[in-house]
């Protein structure tokens, strides 16, 4: 695959040596990125990485301590989530997208909501509500049997899907997806997947974050890695494998060392002659391939960043 | 039964044949006032059955038991808007002693005009529901606890400042004040219907039944309310003024606690530090009755409704029962868990089985 789909124009989205600190905490050091139209740049990091902060700097909830924040060429100083959102960036979090016992529609307009009248007679479209979010939701292709059932009845990914048609209809012009996928089962993080797929269609910027490589791989154009607040850099799917991501992410020696020990389990295992069934043969197979693996994978220059 | 579980099939465009489809009668079932309902039915038939010849049916009766669910329902119908966007105000049972003695000291110890009067202790109830609001946003503290603070606060203030002018905890003689007669008919007059004098309470209970449930369900305010009870940061995520929102619905509750004390005020000709005691519990528990969610983002104003109408029927019934009046309590008490239980179980059918 070449890299040539790639927009090469002024990014929708861009950040230039972003920093955040928290007193004498450094949360974030040095971080560049940026997302085009039409794009899904997928930022990986494992737990404590730095991208929750980043997703805060992104969603106007943080001010940047350090750095450039430019949207469309612009840079941009937003003062609230209300700021970001208004410049076309919308940001979907993982457990807060969807109010569980409020319908589908209400949720869909909550804080937008569609009005007739005028003055103090000014009521809520319902009608139109229901209508819209209907439409935006099939044409996202979720179909929904009532759109005055409860959120609460609808499976994580479907509410995820919700509040992504939610945010396109709203003119966003990045959508920014914190972990869209975690908790969900294979089917539905695939739903989620393909929500995405059709929200870059449309030629919004996405940036997803998750630290998933499972998920992120199939649909990201291009990765930024993180580890412990700084940045690894930035990949394009091309000029890397899974493996490669998984390792970087972790920050290769620790895996590897894992897969050493691992091998050692299996290899004590097989000594003490425990064997107790060909399921525990299989397993202990499998763990010694996994710790094979795990060792093949570890590339022969390892800059170690900490 | 089932025998094995069908595969998945893709659905085709349009309609997701996974999901069942819903008659009406159970979309109605699921209603969070519906519990409340059918519990206001209930008691109705049973103090006909009981007391129906004592009374209780005639209109007179009917009459008795409206007028007290009118003054509660004033009450809880703003309490649950309030309960609904996840707050409390207890603060309301003092308030209505205060609004009360401000109206009655303004117009029977300083002469002032008793509309302007009136005027003035509403003033007063907006700012404490600014006040409380206020405090309960930038303390960040939970309302149950803030607003008791201002209850015993205002009930304190009330009570010192009365005695002070007064030398009593009571201000009579609003009947003597000019204009008394003009302002008792909007607020305390009866309306005989059927022979039975029938309490105007009862009409401001109905249509501020009626403005709150068309704020609540079909205005965008509505929507904001159940967004910030529902969940507060994932409405400010999406643009809801969160803080507009709490303060109006403190004023909300602190100007329904104002009505009532003007209409008991004008009712009764005087006013006392001690009216309104224990209504902010009586409230809260007509809001519940009537499907509240205690934790927010779910209910009704017509539930409220029903709830304190379940309250005035179970009062005034068991003064026509001829039993003892201690047995009130025990009787709400037993039908306060009863309908959080029946609630619970609407709002899992509601909620489509899960949870």
């Amino acid at each position: 695959m070449s890299a040539a789909a790639i927009d090469t124009g002024t990014p929708l989205l861009e950040v230039q040596n972003v920093s955040r600190f928290f007193g004498s905490v450094i949360a974030l050091k040095d971080i560049s990125m940026s997302v085009h139209a039409g794009e899904v740049m997928c930022l990986l990091g494992d737990n404590g990485a730095g991208k929750s902060t980043l997703i805060k700097i992104f969603a106007g909830v943080h001010p940047p301590s350090e750095g450039r924040y430019l949207v469309e060429g612009k840079e941009v100083q937003f003062g609230s989530p209300r700021d970001a959102l208004a410049a076309g960036i919308a940001t979907v979090y993982q457990d807060l997208a969807m109010i569980p016992l409020m319908s589908i529609s209400r949720n869909f307009f909550l804080g937008s909501e569609p009005s007739s009248g005028w003055g103090p007679f000014r009521r809520f479209d319902v009608d139109a509500a229901d209508r819209i979010s209907r439409d935006e939701l099939s044409k996202m292709g979720i179909h929904v049997r009532d759109t005055g059932q409860a959120v609460g009845t609808l499976s994580g990914g479907e509410r995820q899907s919700v509040a992504i048609a939610r945010a396109v209809y709203f003119g966003a012009k990045v959508l920014i997806l914190d972990e869209p996928t975690a908790a969900l089962g294979v089917k539905e993080a695939g739903v989620v997947l393909r929500y995405i797929a059709q929200a870059r269609a449309r030629g919004l910027g996405v940036v997803f974050i998750t630290h998933n490589v499972h998920h992120a791989y199939p649909i990201a154009d291009r990765f930024t890695i993180l580890n412990r607040g700084r940045s690894y850099g930035t990949f394009a799917k091309s000029e890397t494998s899974r493996e490669e991501v998984v390792r970087m992410m972790a920050g290769g020696e620790e895996l590897e060392e894992l897969g050493l020990e691992l091998e050692e389990f299996a290899r004590a295992d097989a000594a003490s002659g425990a064997r107790l069934s060909p399921v525990a043969a299989e397993a202990d197979a499998a763990i010694l391939r996994a710790g094979r693996e795990l060792e093949a994978d570890r590339l022969p220059t390892s800059d170690s960043v900490s | 039964m089932q025998v094995s579980q069908s595969v998945e099939t893709r659905p085709a465009a349009g309609e997701d044949e996974r999901v069942a489809k819903t008659s009406t009668l159970h979309r109605l079932l699921v209603r969070p006032e519906m519990g409340a309902l059918a519990g206001a039915i209930g008691v109705w038939i049973f103090f006909a059955i009981v007391a129906g010849d004592r009374g209780f049916l005639s209109p007179r009766g009917t009459a008795n038991y409206l007028e007290v669910a009118a003054q509660l329902g004033i009450l809880a119908v703003a309490v649950a808007l309030l309960m609904i966007g996840g707050e409390f105000d207890l603060s309301i049972g003092s308030t209505i002693g205060a609004c009360g003695i401000i109206f009655a000291l303004l117009s029977v110890e300083y002469g002032w005009n008793i509309w302007l009067a009136m005027l003035m202790s509403l003033a007063f109830a907006l700012l404490l529901g600014i006040f409380n609001g206020y405090l309960v946003l930038r303390t960040s503290l939970p309302s149950f606890i803030v607003t008791l603070g201002t209850l015993l606060m205002i009930r304190g203030v009330t009570v010192g400042v009365t005695r002070q002018v007064t030398g009593r905890t009571v201000v009579s003689g609003l009947d003597d004040v000019p204009g008394y007669d003009a302002i008792r008919t909007v607020f305390a007059s009866d309306v005989t219907i059927a022979g039975a004098g029938f309490s105007i309470a009862i009409l401001w209970w109905l249509a501020i039944a009626a403005l709150a449930t068309w704020v609540l369900l079909r205005t965008p305010f509505g929507n904001w309310i159940f967004g910030v009870g529902g969940n507060q940061q994932a409405a400010r995520n999406v643009g809801v003024p969160i803080s507009l929102v709490k303060i109006v619905l403190f004023m909300g509750t602190a100007v329904a606690a104002w009505l009532v004390a003007v209409i008991q005020v004008l009712g009764a000709r005087s006013a006392d530090v001690v009216r309104g005691t224990g209504s902010e519990f009586t409230a809260i528990i007509a809001a519940v009755i009537g499907g509240v969610l205690l934790t927010g983002g779910y209910g009704s104003a017509i539930g409220a409704v029903f709830g304190a109408l379940i309250f005035g029927m179970v009062r005034q019934g068991i003064v026509f029962m001829g039993v003892d009046p201690g047995w009130e309590d025990a009787v709400l008490g037993a039908m306060l868990v009863i309908a959080v239980l029946v609630n619970r179980y609407i709002r899992t059918q509601a909620m489509g089985g899960r949870r």
